[in-house]
């Protein structure tokens, strides 16, 4: 019997002083990955892009539940997007997004 | 209790006011309890209380720390005869096999770090392992070549740690994960580096201990060491009095 997917959704902040769009980041997120775990690590991760406000640097990221250490790892590797130097870092991570919305509402605030 | 984390290797400008305050806050908002900067040997007083003071209004703990970089094994002993008392943490840059057998048998040396990144060049093998488990030394991997270079010389820098880490874990000899920022964009989060150092085969625990525990022994033992009721090992004063 197929087994039912555990999800995890990662939320994500953006350090950088500049903007950028939704697929300029999930573009670097998957280059990340592709990089450091290959076509078959990547297709691994079930990586998808939920949740994306740039005014606010703010992602929110989905990923199979074994797949959350590898999209941890991409993402803390990423240095650059485009030429612009940046850091992501990972805020939270839950297997709901309603539990998300509150570290939404805390980063927002900051 | 809550865990804590330090990052005994963050490197901003020391002539920049302003970056070093944005990377001492950063560390702050990162999670950080304790944050270590290499200074110059000849740093004054009043700019390292300077620096204290700026990580104690951001709530984390500040220790001094030199970095070493002899071209010859009589260099590193003068030195360490010369800064041993004055710093809390002394990192040799192995530089020359020399040099890195002298820092892993010398008891004074508390961080072993191999910046070279071609492979003949890291000279963490089997033997300077072996000699730096009878001493106290610590092996030191520093994140940011990690996060900056990439292609090729990455998986060969990825090769070399992984082959380090084994021979650092079956000799026991601690391992301490630091930054080695020079800016705010390559500081990671404690948990973020953990999972990094996944990519050479350290196991989750391990990392964590490398940011954690590991580097505040270090402290801890230097601080005991450093403190005018500091006898030797062991014995420590406890009162100075006619009554004692």
């Amino acid at each position: 019997m197929l087994k039912k997917t555990r999800r995890r959704y990662l939320a994500l902040k953006i350090d950088s002083d500049e903007r950028f769009s939704s697929s300029e980041f999930i573009s670097a997120v998957w280059d990340a990955v592709l990089k450091l775990y290959g076509e078959y690590g990547a297709s691994r991760t079930g990586l998808a892009l939920i949740d994306y406000d740039d005014a606010k640097s703010f992602a929110v990221v989905r990923c199979v539940h074994t797949g959350v250490e590898i999209v941890r790892t991409a993402v803390a590797s990423i240095t650059r997007i485009g030429n612009e130097p940046v850091a992501v870092h990972v805020l939270k991570i839950s297997g709901t997004l309603k539990a998300l919305s509150k570290e939404r509402k805390r980063s927002v605030c900051v | 209790m809550k865990r804590k984390y330090a990052d005994l290797h963050l490197c901003p400008d020391l002539g920049n006011d302003k970056q070093v305050t944005r990377m001492i806050k950063k560390a702050s908002e990162l999670e950080y309890a304790l944050i270590a900067i290499p200074l110059p040997q000849n740093f004054p007083e009043e700019k390292i209380g300077k620096l204290q003071n700026i990580c104690q209004e951001n709530k984390m703990d500040f220790a001094s720390r030199v970095n070493l970089k002899p071209r010859t094994p009589n260099e590193l002993i003068r030195s360490l005869r010369k800064l041993r008392r004055r710093f809390e943490v002394i990192a040799v840059m192995c530089e020359s096999k020399q040099v890195a057998r002298q820092a892993a048998k010398d008891r004074r040396v508390d961080l072993l770090n191999f910046p070279g990144r071609n492979r003949r060049k890291r000279f963490f093998d089997k033997a300077e392992a072996e000699l730096a488990s009878n001493a106290l030394g610590s092996l030191e991997i520093n994140m940011k070549p990690l996060l900056t270079v990439e292609g090729r010389a990455r998986i060969r820098l990825l090769s070399s740690l992984r082959r380090e880490v084994t021979i650092a874990q079956k000799f026991q000899i601690p391992i301490v994960i630091s930054s080695g920022a020079s800016n705010e964009l390559l500081m990671r989060k404690p948990r973020e580096i953990a999972a990094l150092t996944s990519l050479f085969d350290l196991d989750k625990s391990s990392a964590i201990e490398a940011i954690s525990k590991n580097p505040m022994a270090i402290i801890k033992r230097n601080r005991e060491k450093l403190s005018p009721k500091f006898v030797a090992p062991g014995i420590r004063m406890i009162r100075r009095g006619k009554d004692c």
